[in-house]
């Protein structure tokens, strides 16, 4: 005698996994999709934007576009500054985030949960309505329009998502490996340099990913703290109604092309050094 | 190699209102293999870890080799310990975690290599030197840590529950191979931990813990076979020692037991007539399925074949009593057995206070 074996249940298992599969390209094309069609348009000569139908495949490659683009007024400096304010804001925010981060992961502090509050508070004011009083107090400070000031706003701006990504970075170290450190001759900056960090550092590398691409996109309080030295968002944004088609796919192309090489790189330290977790 | 001196320690935690240690007093002489053994909650890490400085005491001294390190910070205490949770450097190979104190230490890179070769062949971690934690087993990280821990000629040798993460048959191969190692070292340890087990096999002293205070501090066997007190016997031994309302006769003879009677031990001679509490723990009772003059008369309730013997749960005088039997011990429950005490085996306390009667 033999049983009917019924197979109704793989079906569906086979099913489901292949829904699951069209799900993430359909995802994935729709994050893909406008950044190759941005560099497609970057990377085509001038005449082929404008003829009909356009083109989907790179048929007509050209740099003469985006070397156009490189070459007109205040664009190669804007992109130098907005460099030297992205890793500025970066340094910054470590600097003063990372500590910050750590103390409130391991120290129980009076104000503690107020403070952690608090924090969240920059954000919750429009760009608009922080720079402007900056932007007369760097006036009299006499940084107004220089890229310190846009560090500063940017610092700022990335503080809370730095310290609050960096204490839960720290809350995941276990407390027993700071203290063994402590236990076998480590000072506490020892075993915060020597243990703590280096564990610490995946995390908070993410944070850095954070912040990196918010000073890069960051246009509002860039374009009202700086007139000549622009980053590279404000001064896009600044020339974008009276500039050509082709100007602007360049633009984005350029804007899009730093912050995606950034993330590239970072994401080896996203995926786990050790090839475990970390407890 | 040091002693250690505690005296009074008082520790409470912040925010909590009952005192972790609760003016703890210990000596531990130089060498000696000391056990704190108690429930959870009892204080017995945190006596540790005051002694490790991962916790600063409220008031009361620690001083290791005649020197108060009471308030000292743990990297300025010549200590070494063994963690729980084993806490090895996961980012580090192998090699570096068991080198790591000596290198804080400032020990020239030949010899460290040496004491690291030395402990790795001692705990079998030679193949692994050059791995990472993550591709070790949980077995071999303990090991690891082990490592870290002896080879710094530390002071004293601190573990808090090194094996309560193993399985069981790893905890109980790696108790003796520890046992071992601490010995040939002959270094001072304190060693926490809430199995009794391991307690018994592995000290040269076991401290009794509960609520913050030290219940019995002696010899593994003494505080095996005398319990202080009622929660001591309860918490030491498999199954614990039986507890039963008795009392004592008036001329001091005998101790009854509902309806019936036992021979008492000598010492209940200067507490004729009063309400006791009997102790005593089950391999001390003869099981007999035919009476012999002195026996009391049970009922069995469970049997329960553990191999090497047979465990019975018995009731006398309407309270529940284990008892150890051969395991060619043939019986069933509801059947009546007779039970033979030993006055010499038997301990007897107080029922108000629960401490040990002792003969005055």
């Amino acid at each position: 005698m033999s049983t009917t074996v019924d197979t109704t249940p793989i079906g569906r298992r086979k099913r489901n996994r292949i829904l699951l599969q069209a799900a993430c390209i359909a995802v994935s094309l729709f994050m893909l999709i406008p950044i190759y069609l941005i560099s497609l348009a970057a990377l085509s000569s001038r005449e082929s934007l404008n003829e009909f139908p356009l083109s989907l495949l790179p048929t007509h490659f050209s740099v003469e576009t985006l070397n156009a683009f490189l070459g007109s007024t205040g664009i190669f400096g804007a992109l130098g500054n907005s460099l030297i304010v992205g890793a500025g804001t970066l340094l910054l925010s470590a600097l003063i985030g990372v500590p910050a981060g750590y103390a409130l992961a391991r120290f129980t502090f009076p104000g503690k949960d107020p403070y952690q509050l608090f924090l969240l508070f920059t954000r919750a004011l429009p760009i608009v309505v922080l720079s402007v009083p900056l932007a007369r107090l760097f006036l009299t400070v006499d940084i107004y329009d220089t890229t310190y000031a846009v560090i500063l706003l940017h610092t700022a701006l990335a503080l809370p998502t730095t310290i609050l990504i960096s204490a839960s970075v720290f809350l995941s170290v276990p407390i027993d490996v700071e203290e063994a450190a402590r236990l076998f001759g480590c000072s506490p900056l020892g075993a915060f340099g020597r243990v703590v960090l280096p564990m610490a550092l995946p995390g908070l590398a993410a944070a850095s990913i954070f912040t990196f691409v918010m000073s890069w996109n960051e246009v509002l309080g860039a374009s009202i703290l700086t007139l000549d030295h622009r980053t590279l968002p404000a001064q896009v944004l600044s020339s974008l109604s009276d500039s050509p088609l082709a100007y602007r796919f360049a633009g984005g192309f350029a804007l899009v092309i730093p912050s995606i090489i950034f993330i590239a790189l970072m994401r080896r330290y996203l995926t786990n050094m050790w090839g475990s977790t970390i407890r | 190699m040091a002693d250690i001196q505690i005296s009074n320690l008082v520790k409470t935690y912040p925010g909590g209102s009952e005192r972790a240690t609760d003016d703890v007093s210990l000596s531990i002489r130089d060498g000696e293999f000391t056990v704190l053994l108690g429930p959870s909650g009892c204080g017995k890490t945190t006596l540790l870890r005051m002694i490790a400085g991962l916790e600063l005491p409220d008031s009361g001294s620690i001083s290791i080799g005649g020197r108060d390190v009471t308030y000292l910070p743990p990297n300025k205490r010549n200590l070494s310990m063994v963690f729980q949770s084993y806490a090895v450097f996961p980012h580090r190979k192998v090699r570096y975690n068991i080198g790591f104190g000596l290198k804080m230490a400032k020990v020239p890179a030949d010899e460290i290599e040496r004491k690291v070769q030395w402990a790795a062949d001692l705990l079998q971690l030679g193949p692994y030197l050059d791995r990472l934690p993550a591709n070790l087993s949980g077995g071999q990280r303990q090991r690891v840590a082990v490592a870290r821990a002896i080879v710094m000629d530390a002071d004293v040798l601190l573990m808090d529950e090194p094996l309560s993460n193993l399985d069981a048959l790893l905890r109980l191969t790696f108790r003796s191979e520890l046992k071992k190692i601490v010995q040939d070292l002959g270094t001072t340890t304190v060693y926490v931990t809430h199995d009794q087990s391991e307690a018994l096999s592995l000290g040269d002293q076991v401290a009794v813990m509960r609520k913050g205070r030290i219940a019995q501090l002696g010899d593994p066997l003494d505080v095996y076979d005398a319990p202080a007190d009622r929660f001591v016997g309860g918490f030491i031994g498999s199954p614990p020692m039986n507890f039963l309302d008795a009392a004592v006769s008036h001329d001091g003879g005998t101790l009854v037991l509902g309806e019936q009677q036992l021979m008492a031990p000598s010492i209940l001679r200067s507490f004729a007539g009063k309400d006791v509490l009997l102790g005593v723990r089950a391999e001390n009772v003869a099981v007999n399925s035919t009476r012999s003059s002195g026996d009391v008369a049970a009922t069995v309730l469970v049997v329960e074949p553990m191999g090497s013997t047979t465990l019975l749960t018995v009731e006398v005088d309407g309270h529940p009593l284990k008892v150890q039997a051969p395991p060619t011990f043939k019986t069933a429950p509801h059947r009546t057995v007779w039970l033979g005490f030993a006055p010499n085996t038997m301990r007897v306390y107080d029922r108000e206070t629960s401490m040990a009667l002792e003969a005055s």
